[in-house]
């Protein structure tokens, strides 16, 4: 530990992370900082041109309403979001990033993103809610404004700083400690308000592909539980935790279905060829009120086809050679108007990989899958924790201070915790945000916490033993490696430390297999969630002895420490909760059915003082 | 293997004081061999550790060299396809290859405004500039709306 060097940086506004909510946070508190003589600073542990859930690029947009112009009522998004989430979302604030979404997405048609326009110049609409866009540089020009903000304010923005967590000053958050990856640099970083967006978690569950195929999830590796340790650690309330989101992709690669389905109309079946939505629709009066309305939840969905797989009827196909003959069909009989078409259909339907899932082409064109010709299988995914798609994972934010809501503290989007706000994956209970939802929100969020300073305008202590001892404890990892390494003649194998991937790998085998992972068809139960937490809590205390080689091992032990917590807080908060309500995302075996009288409520979490406190929150709805 | 670096093109973006893959790869996997004590070679780039790989191509379109390229996870992908992006200031072009020996190639632009020039507030006004307000900056104009609504 001796030759990392303590440099502390002193701010108003810490953001931390990069991706779509703190571009959205750091372009508006940009604006607001430097109007207000504010310091904003940002801080990513990739660089933002290329970091979070987008990095790789994204063929749709989300979510977007066009209030404005009378194509859709706010109030339907608050009814759609709340029923797809089984009754369980926050009114006030999905409302809020509904009002503020459609000003972000015609900022990025500023800023450069191109945005497919019918004939008569409007945006092509997927779905309802959804826009097609040519995305591959999504990220980076969204980035590129928020860089831009920050540098024309004169706000500095720290690229590869790994952010591991919080510091605190009594019941208000005074700043964030991490390390560099680059150069031998302890980071202090000493704010009046901090923003946490550093995304969901992915690999807190064994992943499909274990082998080389380990990085394949569907959304990011390198979203690894940071935001949620952060909240934890700050001693934020969280909700939602059980709310963890399970995606049904095109198989192994997990290429988006949403233009399938939406776009070309295609259909799912088993491979007898039955369309498990239309099959097993009496199933879903079992799930009522949400079962019968249209569109039907996401986790309904999958869980028709799921019920399929465990009837034996495996693969699942999208039929996507009969969608696009279906729709070339209208111009059969023109044979040079039919090819046109064709060739059209097939470059969206390439496009539609190629500028978000690269890897999906790749598997087509290696199984010799020609979509027009040929159906593709489709799988569920591991489980996944993003509050911002159709999960709901966060923490409890306070909501917009000119809407009637109960749930309300303070500033817009503030944690219970005096200064810290967060956004996107960060913020639970307001599902359905997306990449444009987050954006939004962040810049919500962004605007809210230089209104803090301005009111909050003092620095908070910072205790100088305390954050010796975070930097220890930082460095442990090294420390450990570094005096026992010589013991054995294989570095990997000693008694002494477990290295970060093996430790990931422990983490991931207990969530599978007792809390409802891939290998467990998505079912758990009180038993086995009892005897998860036995395991966890021997994970927990190894977690002192993660060992690491060098600071890129640090790095993979910070994260891996960082899921092992949002683990936590799910199988605690799904053992709290004793109905089954999201039956295709996780499937409670000993309280198999949706108990309306008793659980139509939030579940929220805090860890205090080494315990953790669970309590249902009322769902008061804003409108009906 | 996922991203991997042909070592003939590989010039270890000599001249510069960090390699584009580096800078680029969200997931801090790729790495210089400065003097070749790793073991992948004198001023070579390499991708650390390949089971941690999204398969995100940022590595692959920002290679100066275009000597990066992606080799589809061995555990579930049959041998032999690729895609191959040629990234511009306002497209992409991208060579498909299938097992069967079939190519197919495909161009899709990217932006719409030169590169760098991405105005934060996209032209609109800033709006009232009042912190207490419920409109972020640019809206309610940006928003497409008169006024900023409410429930």
């Amino acid at each position: 530990m001796a030759n990392w060097e303590t440099v502390v940086v002193e701010t108003d506004l810490l953001i931390c992370g990069g991706g779509m909510s703190a571009c959205g946070c750091a372009v508006e508190a940009a604006y607001w900082a430097k109007k207000n003589g504010l310091k904003v600073t940002m801080v990513d542990k990739a660089t933002p041109v290329r970091s979070g859930a987008v990095a790789m690029g994204l063929s749709a947009i989300n979510e977007y309403i066009g209030y404005g112009a009378g194509d859709n009522p706010l109030e339907d998004y608050i009814r759609y979001v709340r029923q797809d989430l089984m009754g369980i979302a926050r009114d006030d604030l999905v409302y809020n990033i509904a009002r503020h979404v459609d000003s972000s997405v015609h900022l990025f048609e500023k800023w450069g993103l191109p945005i497919w326009l019918d004939e008569n110049g409007k945006y092509v609409r997927e779905g309802r809610w959804q826009l097609m866009i040519n995305g591959e540089s999504y990220k980076v020009i969204v980035a590129e404004a928020a860089i831009n903000a920050m540098n024309d304010a004169g706000f500095e923005i720290y690229e590869r700083v790994f952010i591991i967590g919080p510091i605190m000053d009594g019941d208000r958050i005074a700043g964030a400690y991490g390390f560099s990856t680059r150069e031998n640099k302890f980071y202090v970083f000493k704010a009046k308000a901090v923003y946490a967006g550093m995304g969901g978690a992915v690999h807190v569950f064994r992943p499909r592909s274990t082998g080389e195929g380990l990085g394949r999830s569907w959304y990011p590796p390198f979203n690894s539980g940071a935001t949620t340790y952060f909240q934890i650690m700050a001693g934020a309330e969280l909700t939602c935790q059980e709310i963890r989101f399970i995606p049904v992709r095109f198989k192994d690669a997990y290429g988006p279905v949403g233009a399938w389905f939406l776009l070309f109309k295609s259909r799912a079946t088993s491979a007898e060829g039955g369309e498990y939505m239309a099959v097993r629709k009496e199933e879903l009066s079992n799930w009522a009120p949400y079962g019968l309305v249209k569109p039907i939840p996401a986790n309904l969905r999958n869980y028709l086809g799921m019920l399929d797989v465990d009837a034996g009827l495996g693969p699942l196909y999208m039929e996507t050679a009969e969608a696009i003959q279906n729709l070339a069909k209208a111009y059969e009989g023109d044979e040079k108007a039919f090819k046109k078409k064709m060739k059209e259909l097939e470059a969206e339907a390439w496009e539609d990989f190629l500028d978000m899932t690269v890897s999906q082409s790749i598997l087509w064109a290696a199984n010799n899958i020609y979509p027009e010709k040929s159906r593709s299988e489709i799988a569920a995914c591991e489980p996944y924790f993003i509050g911002s798609h159709s999960g709901g994972s966060g923490a409890w934010v306070s909501g917009p201070e000119d809407i009637e809501t109960p749930y309300k503290w303070g500033y817009g989007n503030m944690t219970t915790i005096k200064g810290l706000f967060t956004a996107g994956d960060g913020s639970g209970a307001s599902s359905h945000k997306f990449s444009s939802g987050s954006h939004a929100e962040g810049r919500y969020a962004g605007k809210q916490a230089i209104r803090f300073v301005l009111d909050n305008n003092s620095q908070p202590k910072v205790d100088d033993a305390n954050v010796e001892a975070l930097k220890k404890a930082t460095f442990a990892p090294m420390d450990l490696f570094a005096a026992n390494k010589g013991f054995t003649t294989d570095p990997d194998i000693n008694p002494a430390y477990i290295r970060p991937m093996q430790f990931m790998f422990r983490l991931q085998k207990l969530m599978d297999e007792y809390a409802g992972g891939v290998s467990s068809a998505f079912k758990t139960s009180k038993s086995l969630l009892e005897r998860g937490i036995e395991l966890l809590a021997m994970l927990k205390e190894d977690s002192d002895k993660l060992g690491a080689e060098t600071s890129y091992e640090l790095e993979r032990c910070w994260e891996n420490t960082h899921r092992m917590w949002q683990a936590e807080a799910h199988v605690r908060t799904m053992l709290f909760r004793e109905e089954t309500r999201w039956p295709g995302y996780y499937f409670r075996a000993d309280t198999p059915k949706m108990d309306e009288d008793n659980w139509h409520c939030f579940v929220n979490c805090t860890f205090a003082n080494g315990e953790w406190k669970f309590e249902k929150k009322d769902v008061v709805k804003l409108i009906d | 293997m996922p991203s991997f670096v042909m070592v003939e093109k590989c010039d270890g973006c000599k001249g510069q004081d960090k390699t584009a893959c580096m800078y680029i790869c969200p997931n801090d996997l790729m790495l210089l061999d400065k003097d070749g004590s790793l073991g992948y070679g004198e001023m070579k780039a390499f991708n650390r550790d390949p089971s941690m790989c999204w398969e995100c191509y940022n590595c692959v379109k920002i290679c100066p060299q275009q000597a990066i390229d992606v080799r589809g996870y061995a555990d579930f992908v049959p041998m032999g396809a690729s895609c191959v992006p040629l990234r511009g200031s306002q497209d992409i072009m991208w060579t498909v290859k299938f097992r069967d020996g079939a190519v197919k190639r495909f161009k899709f632009p990217i932006r719409t405004t030169p590169e760098g020039g991405a105005q934060p507030l996209g032209g609109y006004d800033e709006g009232d500039g009042d912190i207490n307000s419920v409109n972020l900056v640019t809206e309610p104009k940006s928003a497409g709306a008169d006024k900023m609504p409410t429930i």
